[in-house]
């Protein structure tokens, strides 16, 4: 999409004395092309989860040789997990609604708390992996093995890596070394932080609590 | 294209995309919200309780709690109620494409069948 060539620049002075350059590029849509790339790619994340848990409900019932899904899942965990990651989405839009407002200080400590919570969805993550493995189930024992690994593995890469942007983008505000517009620099952290919440609102349903 | 149309034209972008910007709903709002999604997901775990007997009805009750979690958290949290349908058409459109090709590929494996 073609840029119009005219910037308009706002200078203004920030609380350190120093000048926070906040350039609104003016695209031929009036939309923000970040913004438009970030909602492109999150369309095509639905296409890979998609592959993952249409997988996973293929092979949900193929584990001859190991334990299966009623006999290994600790729904009660599970639950806690689901909620804990659910709360991070609050936590995400309060900070975006901090950064909107340019309140530095309220925008890092959610973006704080909503790491934290992702990292404790992927420590509860890990422990249900290893018990899962000392009961058995292991990512070569059966296709439910393979697939429910695959499925959740990928999802736990994803928050993990939404940690990592999160911790980054809050060293970012911290050195003052956003550039452009920093509410949408929060908010594109956002909507990959409250994409990976959404997953899990499907993986929680269709592989957890819908009975095989 | 003039000089004076080509600066409207670039007002007229900016006004709209600072127009997108002025729909920020209260942290109270999004504080509502996420009680609702609470509850419903307590609902939904509250099913793994459910004697064996109702799971017919517990499959359909839980797609449903997933699709309003789903929608209130895209919707709201995402912003795409308050936002360009543009971005909802980005978004859905591989939303929908997903669904469509997985549904093929399901019943092609007979996933479907009692």
């Amino acid at each position: 999409m073609a840029d119009i060539a005219v910037h308009e620049e706002d200078h203004a002075h920030t609380e350190h004395g120093g000048y926070d350059d906040h350039v609104v590029h003016a695209t031929s849509t009036g939309l923000s092309n970040n913004k438009l790339a970030m909602w492109l790619f999150l369309g095509s994340e639905c296409l890979l989860f998609g592959g993952l848990i249409s997988t996973y409900m293929l092979y949900r019932g193929r584990h001859e040789g190991g334990p299966g899904p009623s006999q290994i899942f600790d729904i009660p965990l599970t639950s806690v997990s689901s909620f804990i990651l659910l709360m991070s989405s609050l936590t995400m839009v309060l900070a975006v609604n901090s950064a909107k407002r340019k309140d530095d200080r309220n925008t890092n400590l959610w973006l704080v708390v909503t790491a934290l919570l992702g990292a404790l969805f992927v420590g509860g993550q890990v422990y249900e992996f290893t018990a899962f493995y000392q009961e058995g189930l292991g990512f070569t024992t059966s296709l439910f093995g393979s697939s429910f690994y695959t499925l959740t593995g990928f999802h736990g890469v994803h928050v993990t890596v939404g940690v990592i942007m999160l911790l980054a983008l809050v060293g970012a505000i911290t050195r003052n070394r956003v550039t452009g517009d920093k509410a949408e620099v929060v908010e594109m952290v956002g909507l990959y932080w409250h994409f990976v919440d959404v997953v899990w609102v499907i993986i929680f349903t269709l592989v957890y609590l819908i009975p095989s | 294209m003039s000089a004076t149309t080509d600066h409207a034209a670039q007002a007229d972008a900016v006004e709209h995309h600072h127009a997108h910007d002025e729909h920020v709903p209260s942290d109270g709002y999004f504080i509502k919200i996420a009680i609702i999604l609470a509850i419903v997901t307590a609902l939904e775990t509250s099913t793994y309780w459910w004697p064996d007997s109702m799971d017919s009805f517990a499959t359909p009750a839980l797609l449903i709690m997933m699709a309003i979690k789903f929608f209130m958290i895209v919707s709201i949290f995402m912003h795409l109620k308050f936002d360009s349908k543009i971005f909802s058409l980005m978004f859905y459109m591989g939303l929908v494409l997903a669904i469509g090709v997985y549904l093929v590929f399901l019943f092609t494996f007979q996933f479907f069948r009692p």
